[in-house]
């Protein structure tokens, strides 16, 4: 099997889901009863989130554990607008945010926000000038993914959180769940007020996320219920979950240094192929892209029939986003980047992980140009 | 940026003469201990300074530990290159540009260690500092009062470039200054307490007097948390927990309403006297503040003082409560101090204790009191806790 889907969900890894499995036997209890059990599951969470804060570079109170980038992404969006709507009802976002990002920022709108979605360039980039430009009076939000779902493409999320810095009643948050592990970036400090981030994309078990939420922050909670997570998300916490995505995490980090250099030459193999084939367009940008993403179209095949027969070679890539693949048509971010209806609606993603090897891409590589060039000879 | 090196530098050991090396290595022991977990790390001790190779180990996180000893002054970043001007210019220029707050202007120090190499340290300030100004935007030159002061040396395999300074905690090493016995509650004072003890030298191990089932096992578990935060501080701090159930029954039931804060306080002091002495601790520590509650004021402290003649130490003596708070959240106590929990102070009190008690009465309505026995049967119950020897714990820090 060559999983090249990575960007959808990865695999766990198995001593995560040791930890998993050992953390639901031995802290089954609620963290939140006062008897001797449930402070021994209270010391674990809070070990856990210790770890986090410290992995991140920020404060134990900064950590609100989530279910995954979806509710990080919601709760940061809609959690921040309400509970500043009386500062103002304007919002800023970008065309290219995942769903989850997205489609929160379209709720805010019949909620009566106000919404600018910034437009981006041809390598799928906003502009900061753009973001300053869009300011007004009564903006209290801004929230910008860092890298790109489908493309890769890397925002300016550090330069603009600079800007941002001046601007006392604006929050700004990053969707970084593609990033993490792959784009460094600097949370505290750095203009940055909430930052998302989900567990399943670095072989943790899915359902298991965390939000960043600068000290000082207000959200208005998602949930009501119980005073879990410092009142911002009720529910029992999800313990087994919450310290397994901890230590994949300190994996991830720990791994990245001897990883990086190596998706981003994997990547470039990939480019140089298929740069030189007449039947195909790379959507990823050459600059400012994330290692790990590869976006491409091959002209006058559908994605479907792409993913298809990639599967009959057990290699397994995917059309866009698995958030938004079912919904079929063009891709919104390809639109967006100016890639015509036709292209944008033929593209297939390729994901690697740091798990993906050399032989895999060399393979993977020989595959698609064999598929092309029978799928092309067929429909001749 | 990436750094190779840091380098430690130490604070007031300078002054100390002959006792010099003995304070090294103290510290050098204790920057071994706490930097264990770093296992690339390779430590080189000099006569000034401690040298610590990175070899790929995040510079942040151990920096974050270097900053918490005691005894160092100030820990220095710094990147190696190869002892060429090309290489040396591109490392600074990378060091430049590694500080993301901007900064307007710097200067370039160069000390020629290795004779041998080509260009003088002059040269090598000029062609360095014109390397960065043909790159760089919006910066400038300025040789007195420069927002960084990029130091090179030149040594005899490899140029150091030095960029990032971080303040250490200063004081003096773990354990340069003996042992005491601090009072430890669970409240906000008496761990900045213990922390200032151990900034000065001092090994700190800690009593705490509990009450179940009155205070609960979370309780015990914050003092316990309490113990590991200053144990990050200097050496491991050992905990004694004293069972004081019976002595504050006791109390309850046959002392005045407004003298039992008192006496309570006395038979602590007690018990701490006596553990100290078992534990060879030279004096004891409590985080009272003048005139802070009842306990704390003139007339408490000459009252419950007249039960030890060791040194009591109270380094908060003249602070402020802000200004304590002040020191706990820095030091990441504080989060842990508020928990709601409530601890044996609080047990059995009236509302209105005494302020101003006198030793007078206090000898008077202890001359029936069972004071030896129950001093007895409390230092029988101690429980003495080694933060490491935790099983649960270890558990925990495998499993994440």
């Amino acid at each position: 099997m060559i999983y090249l889907d990575n960007s959808a969900t990865t695999k766990p890894l198995p001593e995560v889901l040791d930890t998993f499995r050992i953390v639901s036997e031995k802290f089954f209890a609620n963290p939140s009863s006062l008897h001797n059990l449930g402070s021994l599951s209270e010391e674990m969470l809070k070990k856990s989130r210790h770890q986090a804060a410290q992995l991140l570079g920020v404060k134990d109170d900064e950590i609100i554990f989530t279910s995954g980038g979806t509710e990080g992404n919601n709760l940061a969006v809609k959690g921040a607008a309400f509970a500043y709507r009386s500062r103002g009802k304007h919002v800023i976002t970008t065309r290219v945010e995942h769903a989850s990002g997205y489609n929160a920022f379209k709720q805010l709108e019949n909620e009566g926000f106000d919404v600018t979605y910034l437009p981006v360039a041809k390598d799928g980039r906003v502009s900061v000038q753009d973001v300053k430009e869009a300011i007004r009076e009564d903006t209290i939000l801004v929230s910008i993914i860092h890298v790109n779902n489908e493309v890769g493409t890397i925002q300016p999320v550090q330069e603009i959180g600079r800007y941002l810095q001046s601007f006392n009643k604006i929050l700004f948050h990053v969707d970084h769940v593609q990033g993490i592990g792959k784009v460094p970036l600097k949370l505290s400090g750095s203009g940055i007020d909430l930052c998302s981030i989900s567990g399943h994309k670095f072989h943790s078990p899915k359902g298991t996320g965390l939000l960043y939420v600068r000290r000082g922050v207000n959200l208005s909670p998602l949930f009501s219920g119980g005073s879990q997570e410092l009142n911002r998300r009720a529910g029992t916490e999800n313990l087994p979950g919450i310290a397994a995505m901890v230590k994949a995490l300190r994996i991830t980090l720990e791994e990245s240094r001897q990883h990086l250099g190596r998706l981003q030459d994997l990547q470039n193999k990939m480019r140089d192929a298929f740069n030189t084939n007449e039947h195909m367009v790379v959507h990823t940008p050459d600059c400012h892209a994330a290692p790990h993403i590869l976006n491409l179209t091959v002209k006058g095949i559908k994605s479907e029939v792409l993913v298809h027969a990639l599967e009959e070679e057990d290699i397994y890539v995917s059309t866009k986003s698995a958030c938004s693949s079912k919904e079929g048509g063009a891709s919104r971010v390809l639109l967006a980047m100016g890639v015509p209806e036709d292209e944008a609606a033929q593209a297939i993603r390729v994901s690697l992980s740091y798990q993906t090897t050399e032989a895999e891409i060399m393979t993977f590589i020989d595959t698609l140009n064999k598929k092309v060039t029978q799928l092309k000879s067929i429909m001749r | 940026m990436i750094y190779d090196y840091l380098i430690v530098r130490f604070g007031e050991l300078t002054l100390k003469g002959k006792n010099r090396s003995k304070f090294i290595d103290r510290l050098y022991l204790t920057v071994k201990e706490k930097l264990k977990p770093f296992k690339q790390l390779k430590l080189k001790k000099h006569f000034d300074d401690i040298e610590v190779q990175l070899n790929g180990e995040p510079m942040q996180q151990v920096t974050d530990v270097l900053t918490k000893i005691f005894g160092i002054q100030t820990i220095r970043a710094a990147i190696k290159v190869e002892n060429n001007i090309e290489s040396m210019k591109k490392g600074a220029l990378d060091i430049i540009e590694s500080y993301e707050d901007g900064i307007k202007t710097f200067k370039i120090s160069a000390k020629r260690k290795n004779k041998r190499f080509p260009m003088g340290s002059d040269e090598i300030n000029r062609s360095l500092g014109a390397h960065i100004l043909t790159n760089t935007e919006n910066i400038k030159v300025d040789v007195h009062n420069p927002d960084i002061n990029l130091r090179v040396e030149v040594m005899e395999h490899e140029t150091r470039i030095y960029g990032k300074d971080f303040k250490g905690a200063g004081g003096l090493p773990a354990g340069s200054s003996g042992k005491v016995l601090l009072m430890l509650s669970g409240g906000i004072d008496s761990p900045v307490a213990g922390y200032l003890m151990q900034k000065r030298g001092a090994i700190v191990e800690a009593v705490h007097f509990h009450s179940p089932p009155y205070t609960n096992e979370r309780a015990r578990q914050k003092v316990i948390d309490l113990t590991e935060k200053l144990s990050s501080f200097g050496s491991q701090v050992k905990l004694h927990i004293v069972p004081f159930t019976n002595i504050q029954l006791q109390i309850r039931d046959k002392m005045p309403d407004n003298y039992r804060m008192t006496m309570m306080r006395r038979m602590m002091l007690r018990i701490a006297e006596k553990l100290a002495e078992k534990r060879g601790a030279l004096a004891i520590a409590t985080g009272e503040s003048l005139g802070q509650v009842a306990s704390q004021t003139l007339e408490s402290m000459n009252t419950i003082n007249e039960v030890t003649n060791l040194p009591v130490l109270r380094p908060l003596l003249t602070m402020d409560k802000v200004e304590i708070i002040d020191i706990a959240q820095k030091i990441d106590t504080y989060d842990i101090s508020i928990r709601p929990y409530e601890d044996c102070c609080t047990l059995f009190l009236p509302s209105a204790p005494k302020t101003k008690p006198n030793r007078e009465h206090a000898n008077k309505f202890e001359a029936e009191f069972p004071i030896d026995a129950l001093i007895q049967e409390a230092l029988d119950g101690v429980e003495t806790i080694d933060i490491r020897e935790q099983s649960d714990k270890t558990l925990m820090d495998e499993l994440l």
